[in-house]
């Protein structure tokens, strides 16, 4: 929609900012360089009456850019709070009065620096446009879960309670999971000392029961094309028919898959048949059902049972699962008061390194198992001999003494594997990508067994939510626990993170709020997690595109498809409005209505550079406004200085730093470039997963052009902040006044 | 404060920590009216107050910018702070809360300028520093802090420094006459997220936190690590300022047992092994860190930072439950005695400083809450249907971690909205 443009521009004089600054000069500076048509001070612009000042501009005189001299932008907030305009904010408190000296001989400097961001205030206003939803997906409260266990119908449960109808999906031929298949659970209330019963019947009825829940089962979801709002899943059953259903957003419960013993050849599993894992003791305990457990071998009594714990896990050898799965302590003494309970005669021995046994119903539980007679001995198995009888060898690490004990039976906690799909194509090691190549060309290759895909996503990307560590579809923030990495797809229970089947209920609950909150905001167009409810979204000019596929390859979050020529289409939903594609693009065809090539660009070419010869250099700085943007707005609460020719561009992400902005402005006679962002790698922070890193790739190319154009590498430098870094962000501006002063000014001006 | 809008479609959420924010933050994107009660006069809790998070070593104030972006960003929040839920009646879809709100004597006029603190000298214990230092009678409790606004300390009201403060400010933010305000409140739904405290180490008597300078708790080892913190950043021992090389963790200080308290505190081992990397950070390789434990249970997905700090060559790992701390009164340097249960060696181990990995309990005594709820012997709010339209979020429900806690409150926000959608429905 066109608006007729009208930029207000409003100085405040208060917080210093009158005493430190000729706010005439900035008035000037607003209208004749900045174009604004209206511009007006005001002593205290965040009181009642300054916002009122603004308000009636708005409304009487049709302001619709409205740009604030004053503080920082994530300063003062709730005041200036305008509906229907775009606000635009030149930081000339924490970005220039708290940062420079109030001292005569810094006067001039000081206002140029002001006078500056009024500049490009006013030019990012003029470049934006006031963000409308697409209106490419409406609401649709229909929630897909895929996964009938105790995660998957709990999150159906009580998203049907607040409204929202939901259809499981569930492979097996019934609903239960492997909580189904256990004789008793963990405890899960006060006094927490006795088994539970595992409650997957009334939990089945209650699903069956509801009318706003539908439940396929023998079904998985062959492909799901789409994005919040608008998901559309093919739910395909054993028997052949394929049904395709719309829904607003995905909760993965698809559960664990237990280990695979066999792996364990050194504890006698396979040969000798009383050596079970923790699930195959369920089965028996569900058949003894309250009377004695019999072994397997020969029907005997087991009157002896030893459990080892963590049996292939916590462990870096080849084929051991490296995680711990959090539930095998508690279950095994569970397991260990089956025959206590039964029987206080049994011989029980817990055989562990660590009981982790956390929080107020871990400890009580652990506490009862010891008061029923549990035996608990730090010690470490390390073979089970097979015989008429299993013994177990083990070093006992208290008496610091090796030990064989022969029991009637041994249990093996063995963990849980994640059924969390198939990885992405960035996360297969070289080698698969190898095979692959090698398959393509039609090479024999030793047939690998591939990962089923859980979900069979239509994304370009994968057909599966990415893997964190150890192959679990989870988060990768701490904050944040159900934000991965494809918007409107949470995932719950052990296929995020080893857990219990208490927990992984409780996590359905929060998947389901995710899920339906994702369903709601899709359907009017807001982004999710981190630029929550941002109405921007990316659209491109298709006659300059190349199809070069660099921004649907560079996209962290799979939002976008091809078509069938190669074009992109950007799925606004799955869309986290980061602006990585944007700065992948080479011929710099993709924007966002308030945040493109030019409200950026425009910025840089709105400053003022002085020429040669009058010994003011210009530094740009580019900061992430996630960690680096509040780190320099806390050094200047604290009134940590740095040089004042310094102009500071916040963006939303480094990896939406488009190459034209640091070519714009080494043209225009910057002296120096710094990009802050956020910590990449392994254990990354960057809210857009890799936006740090692709920016410093995308420079370490730009060493070559610098140095094609006589310029200095050390002109442009990217470095990585924690919004702790606050002593740090105005020492790296001045570390590059000083480098600047060495290698001397920039060639370019004029 | 009359023009606070609250009705039976309300979610009041009491406690503004990291739990209690996301679960206002969920229900309000949804478009539910939220109102967010906290005692402080910022909101953050207790995780403002830690350095890094485990096992990412990742800095809170990073979420917390993102979750305080959304609360400003949302009409549908309203944020008290100062304040305290006195009492609460009735049931799931028809609440009234009783909230007292102690004044802060700087009202919303005030910009964070600072310029009351620069006129002010009085100085008082400094609550968000675990009280190691001092902060002036008008300040803002830290660099982060929101609502951005400064706070007058009562301790300084009616002195000249009061006066100079109210005198400093251009824009009348300082009422030297605030006085206490009592509203009341309807709502459908409550989500208690009232957080935890520190175990009272006092009460540990053998561990002589109360006789013994080097002994401290892990909370405040934590404070000393920022580099706004009551040390500067520095890992010191108190005594003397002396760096602190060789560092003593004792696990389940306070917990675990049935003299204090009964439960594991859950985050007390993965919060030692992440200060050792704190020591590793300071120190390099003169870092000796010695952690003494009965478990540790770094569960789940958390087992692989044990598995790194096993790496390091400079910690070490004693299964044992201390039994005593002494001081050698001549270098003020605690002596640990107990006995190695791995092999049953009895130690008497000198240390620079000890860090008691102290546990963590429910922040509400189980019999002061406001209304009837059911509550495990140890305090913490059960999940039963008893508890009517009253759901507990994050510490208040258990000992978690912050992931865990967050896990929580994204639960307990559903919980409450499928009440006020019920009255919504009811409602017409």
């Amino acid at each position: 929609m066109a608006d007729e443009m009208k930029i207000g521009a409003y100085i405040c004089n208060g917080c210093g900012l009158g005493d430190r600054l000729d706010a005439g000069q900035l008035e000037t500076t607003a209208t004749r360089d900045g174009k604004a048509q209206i511009c007006q001070q005001h002593d205290f612009l965040c009181s009642e009456a300054g916002v009122k000042m603004i308000q009636d501009d708005i409304d009487n005189e049709g302001v619709n850019r409205v740009v604030i001299a004053a503080c920082s932008r994530r300063a003062k907030t709730d005041a200036f709070n305008f509906d229907n305009v775009s606000i635009h904010r030149a930081n000339l408190r924490e970005g220039v009065i708290w940062v420079r000296p109030d001292t005569d001989d810094m006067q001039e400097t000081t206002q140029e620096m002001a006078d500056d961001y009024i500049r490009m205030a006013c030019a990012e206003a003029k470049y934006s446009k006031i963000p409308e939803k697409s209106g490419e997906q409406g609401i649709n409260k229909n929630i897909l879960i895929v996964g009938g266990g105790v995660a998957g119908m709990k999150a159906a449960l009580e998203a049907s309670k607040a409204g929202y109808p939901c259809t499981i999906v569930e492979k097996s031929g019934a609903l239960g999971g492997a909580t189904a298949q256990l004789y008793k659970k963990i405890p899960t209330k006060a006094p927490y000392t006795d088994p539970e019963d595992n409650g997957v019947d009334e939990m089945i009825a209650a699903v069956e029961a509801d009318s706003n829940i539908t439940v396929h089962l023998n079904s998985t979801t062959t492909k799901i094309a789409g994005a919040p709002g608008r998901f559309a899943a093919d739910i395909s059953a054993e028997s052949g028919s394929t049904k395709t259903k719309d829904f607003g957003a995905i909760v993965q419960a698809s559960g664990f898959t237990p280990y695979d013993a066999n792996k364990l050849p050194e504890f006698a599993y396979g040969k000798n048949k009383d050596v079970v894992t923790q699930m195959e003791l369920e089965a028996l305990a569900k058949e003894a059902n309250g009377g004695a457990i019999k072994r397997p071998s020969d029907g005997k009594e087991v009157s002896s049972v030893l459990f080892i714990q963590c049996a292939g896990q916590r462990s870096k050898k080849e084929g051991h699962l490296e995680h711990c799965s959090g539930y095998c302590c508690s279950a095994s003494i569970k397991q260990a008061m089956y025959f206590k309970d039964q029987n206080p005669a049994i011989d029980t021995t817990v055989l562990y390194t660590d009981m982790r046994t956390p929080g107020a119903g871990g400890e009580n539980f652990y506490r009862s198992g010891q008061q029923k007679g549990v035996i608990f001995t730090k010690g470490i198995a390390s073979e089970v001999v097979d015989g008429a009888s299993p013994t177990v060898k083990f070093k006992d690490l208290i008496l610091d003494e090796d030990i064989d004990l022969e029991v009637d039976m041994v249990v093996l906690a063995t963990g849980m594997v994640p059924n969390s799909g198939q990885p992405t194509r960035s996360e297969l090691t070289d080698q698969e990508n190898e095979d692959k190549e090698s398959e393509k060309a039609g090479e024999e290759v030793e047939i690998r067994v591939d990962v089923e895909s859980i979900l069979n996503l239509d994304y370009r990307q994968g057909k599966d939510v990415p893997h964190m560590a150890n192959g679990f579809a989870d988060s990768h923030f701490i904050c944040f626990p159900y934000e991965t990495q494809r918007t409107g797809i949470y995932t719950a229970g052990p296929t995020r993170r080893p857990m219990d089947s208490y927990q992984a209920m409780e996590d359905a609950v929060g998947a389901a709020m995710r899920a339906i909150s994702e369903a709601e905001n899709a359907g009017l167009g807001r982004a999710a997690h981190p630029r929550v409810g941002d109405l921007s979204f990316p659209t491109f000019r298709k006659e300059g595109c190349t199809q070069c596929k660099r921004c649907t390859v560079e996209c962290p979050f799979g939002a976008i498809n091809e078509d069938e020529k190669g074009y992109p289409i950007y799925n606004e939903s799955r869309c986290r409005r980061c602006g990585t594609c944007m700065g992948a693009c080479p011929v710099r065809v993709i924007s966002f209505e308030n945040y493109s090539v030019d409200t950026v660009g425009q910025q840089i070419k709105a400053v003022d550079i002085p020429d040669e010869f009058d010994e003011k250099p210009r530094f740009l700085v580019l900061a992430c406004e996630n960690d680096a943007y509040p780190a320099l707005d806390m050094a200047a609460q604290n009134r940590l200085e740095y040089s004042a020719f310094t102009r500071i561009v916040p963006v939303r992400c480094l990896g939406s730093t488009s190459l034209s902005w640091i070519t714009d402005s080494l043209n225009s006679g910057f002296d120096g470039i710094i990009l802050m962002g956020c910590p990449s790698g392994d254990n990354y922070q960057c809210h857009f997963v890799k936006g740090s890193l692709m920016a410093q790739e995308r420079m370490s190319k730009v060493g070559d052009t610098l140095e094609s154009l006589n310029l200095e590498k050390e002109r442009v430098q990217t470095f990585e902040i924690s919004i702790t870094d606050i002593h740090r962000v105005p020492q790296i501006i001045n570390e590059m006044a000083e480098t600047i002063e060495q290698i001397g000014m920039s060639p370019f001006k004029f | 404060m009359s023009d606070i809008v609250a009705t039976n479609q309300t979610i009041l959420v009491v406690g503004g920590g990291i739990s209690g924010m996301t679960a206002a933050l969920e229900a309000a994107e949804v478009g539910k009216q939220v109102i967010l009660i906290e005692k402080r006069p910022f909101v953050g809790g207790r995780v403002s107050q830690l350095y890094k998070y485990f096992p990412k070593l990742c800095f809170p104030t990073c979420g917390l910018e993102i979750n305080q972006r959304r609360m400003n960003a949302n009409k549908n929040i309203t944020v008290l702070t100062m304040s305290e839920v006195t009492d609460l009646q009735g049931e799931a879809g028809n609440y009234t809360a009783t909230v007292k709100i102690s004044p802060r004597y700087v009202n919303a006029n005030c910009t964070a300028c600072g310029a009351c603190a620069d006129a002010v000298e009085a100085e008082f214990e400094n609550e968000f520093n675990y009280n190691m230092d001092k902060h002036k009678g008008a300040y803002l409790p830290y660099n982060m802090a929101q609502p951005q606004r400064y706070v007058i300390d009562p301790r300084m009201i009616g002195t000249d420094d009061a006066q100079k403060a109210k005198d400093a400010c251009k824009f009348d933010a300082i009422d030297l006459d605030m006085q206490e305000e009592t509203v009341e409140l309807k709502a459908g739904a409550v989500v208690w997220a009232t957080g935890w405290r520190p175990y009272d180490a006092n009460k540990i008597q053998p561990y002589g936190y109360d006789r013994i300078d080097n002994v401290i708790t892990s909370v405040e080892f934590e404070r000393m690590m920022d580099p706004f913190g009551p040390t500067g950043g520095k890992l010191v021992r108190p005594s003397d300022g002396k760096e602190a090389k060789n560092v003593a963790f004792i696990q389940c200080a306070g917990s675990r047992d049935v003299n204090h308290l009964r439960h594991c505190s859950r985050i007390c081992c993965m919060a030692s092994l992440k200060q050792s990397t704190y020591v590793s950070e300071k120190f390099g390789d003169e870092a000796d860190v010695s952690i003494y434990y009965i478990d540790i249970r770094a569960i789940d997905r958390f087992d692989d930072f044990y598995q790194r700090v096993q790496d390091d060559p400079n910690v070490k790992f004693i299964k044992s439950k201390v039994a005593s701390i002494v001081e050698n009164k001549e270098n003020g340097n605690p002596v640990l005695n107990g006995v190695d249960t791995e092999g049953y060696n009895r130690y008497a181990n000198e240390h620079d400083l000890v860090v008691l990995a102290i546990g963590m309990e429910p922040s509400v005594d189980k019999d002061t809450f406001p209304i009837e709820l059911k509550v495990n012997d140890e305090g913490y709010i059960e999940q039963d249907e008893a508890n009517g339209g009253v759901f507990a979020a994050g510490c208040s429900s258990d000992a978690l971690d912050v992931n865990r806690a967050v896990q929580s409150a994204t639960a307990s926000a559903l919980r409450a909205i499928q009440v006020v959608n019920r009255v919504a429905q009811a409602e017409g």
